[in-house]
């Protein structure tokens, strides 16, 4: 054998011995990395209900800062109405125009109202509200309090006795809960408005015609739950952006990182609560 | 027989790691009423782990601090609470809260917990302690409003609202001209003979440090390796404890 091919199947050998290496390295740090995305969720959620429930608690301990959550509900509430407004038109103007030439096939166009009604009311308004509101309080609650949190403004608060959990954590959870399912509703009517004006594209429907149509399809079954769960959107949606915002590490990137997983966390929760919901409706 | 003052604060043996990085190695401090002690050291050694172990902010992995006769260590939140209203802190940033007019950051501390029932107490309060740093004229202002230095004395008069009988200074004139750092030394002296406080005051500055001090603690490795005046320190026979004061 030559020089030369004793060298190059030495290289081949080198390659295939670094190569198996390399693999056997790449399999424990993702054996490791799996490990640790195992044990992080579950330090994760473990954290977050221990911090729900310092929360809760502190719904009940006086001072009561009636002013603050008015505040920080007017905040939120103003941040997201227009959004929130525009998306229910579009949705409803969208809904509208997919459904209208299916129900006219079958002969069926004076379901639309009902239809849209159904569909708005006890899923899309909730759910796209909630992801949006995942996506604009979720988000500013947690850069707002991790960027309190970098500044030491909640240690401030903290070695004064003064209990930043009361006043920044729990009026903002407060606050969230109660302006979140005040959202649905404008979405809800908005997007009426979007498929009441959709519907006249096509052809010639009188608002109280539409209004009947749609209204005469609903009933308590469907409103409840739909206005049930909302609450505990705007619940979560709160609790997890000051979470994320509390938990943040020093440093102005962790300002960055809190609101970013505060967005993917609240979103994710919007839709596990959904699934719920929808579980224990049809159960019952 | 010579009185002893009262010890406000005794810490034994505290230690504090950071994963495998052991930041306090079993330090002891004393502080007595009255008395106002520097801690001096190089960045990054444990100096404000320290003074955020004594309020609790850090948890210590083991030791005993004692504050103003209470272990801090078995309190409840409670407790907790009733002894932080009486130790003030001062941050290294002043932690103003920025969505809040300075008079408001001065009055929070007091609605929240309930430290004087009427208003117009309260206000006067406000007054009283933002005159006692000298910056009555900014009560109306934002904090992004107010410079460096006026952050800082306007953190203090919030620490000062509460009626602390402890404070601890996390490096007061960081970030601060010369002057502006004199005029803070000097406010923490004048501080002391007003509220009659004893202090922990975390420094770098030589300055601050000769001004406002009685006694200076050198930090090193996680415990303390020598105490002493500025002026035995400055004139240590040791090297590596003069080149502090250089």
């Amino acid at each position: 054998m030559s020089d030369d091919l004793i060298t190059k199947n030495m290289k081949k050998i080198n390659t295939k011995i670094i190569s198996s290496r390399q693999i056997k390295v790449r399999k424990a740090q993702l054996q490791e990395e799996i490990r640790n995305f195992d044990t992080s969720i579950f330090i994760d959620l473990g954290e977050l209900a221990i911090f729900t429930g310092k929360v809760i608690k502190q719904f009940f301990k006086p001072p009561f800062e009636h002013k603050e959550i008015i505040k920080q509900g007017f905040l939120l509430g103003n941040k997201s109405l227009s959004l929130v407004s525009v998306t229910g038109f579009i949705m409803g103007l969208v809904l509208t125009m997919q459904m209208n030439p299916i129900l006219t096939d079958f002969g069926a166009q004076t379901l639309l109202p009902g239809v849209i009604a159904i569909a708005m009311i006890r899923e899309l308004g909730p759910v796209i509200t909630g992801l949006i509101c995942a996506g604009k309080i979720s988000s500013g609650i947690g850069a707002e309090i991790a960027a309190m949190t970098v500044t030491e403004q909640i240690d401030a608060m903290e070695v004064s006795g003064t209990r930043p959990l009361g006043f920044v954590v729990s009026t903002r959870v407060l606050a969230s809960t109660i302006v979140v399912p005040i959202l649905v509703i404008f979405a809800d009517a908005f997007s009426f408005l979007g498929a009441y004006l959709a519907i006249n594209i096509f052809s010639d429907m009188s608002s109280t015609l539409f209004i009947n149509n749609a209204f005469g399809m609903l009933s308590f079954k469907d409103l409840i739950p739909a206005t049930v769960k909302t609450f505990f959107f705007g619940f979560f949606i709160g609790l997890i952006g000051c979470y994320k915002g509390y938990n943040a590490k020093l440093g102005t990137e962790s300002v960055g990182y809190a609101a970013n997983s505060a967005v993917v966390a609240s979103s994710l929760t919007v839709f596990v609560i959904d699934l719920i919901f929808v579980l224990i409706i049809n159960i019952l | 027989m010579r009185m002893e003052k009262e010890e406000v604060i005794v810490v034994k043996n505290l230690y504090k790691s950071f994963l495998d990085k052991v930041i306090l190695n079993g330090i002891d401090l004393k502080l007595h009423r009255g008395e106002n002690l520097g801690i001096m050291g190089k960045s990054g050694i444990g100096k404000s782990v320290l003074a955020k172990c004594i309020v609790r902010l850090i948890e210590p992995d083991s030791g005993e601090i004692n504050v103003l006769g209470k272990d801090v260590l078995a309190c409840n939140d409670t407790e907790l609470d009733d002894i932080r209203k009486k130790v003030g802190y001062l941050f290294q940033g002043g932690a103003l809260y920025d969505s809040m007019s300075v008079r408001e950051n001065l009055l929070f501390p007091i609605r929240r917990t309930q430290f004087v029932d009427k208003k117009h107490d309260s206000q006067e309060l406000v007054e009283r302690s933002l005159a006692s740093v000298g910056l009555l004229d900014v009560i109306d202002k934002m904090p992004s409003e107010l410079s460096g230095g006026m952050r800082k004395r306007v953190a203090l008069a919030r620490t000062l609202i509460l009626r602390p009988e402890i404070i601890l200074y996390d490096e007061p004139t960081t970030g601060l001209d010369a002057v502006t750092s004199g005029e803070i030394s000097e406010l923490i002296i004048k501080i002391r003979e007003e509220y009659n406080t004893a202090s922990i005051i975390i420094t770098h500055d030589v300055k601050c440090a000769k001004i406002a001090t009685d006694r200076i603690s050198i930090m090193e490795n996680g415990v303390f390796m020598v105490e002493g005046t500025y002026n035995e320190l400055v004139h240590s026979d040791r090297k590596e404890i003069r080149d502090y004061f250089i």
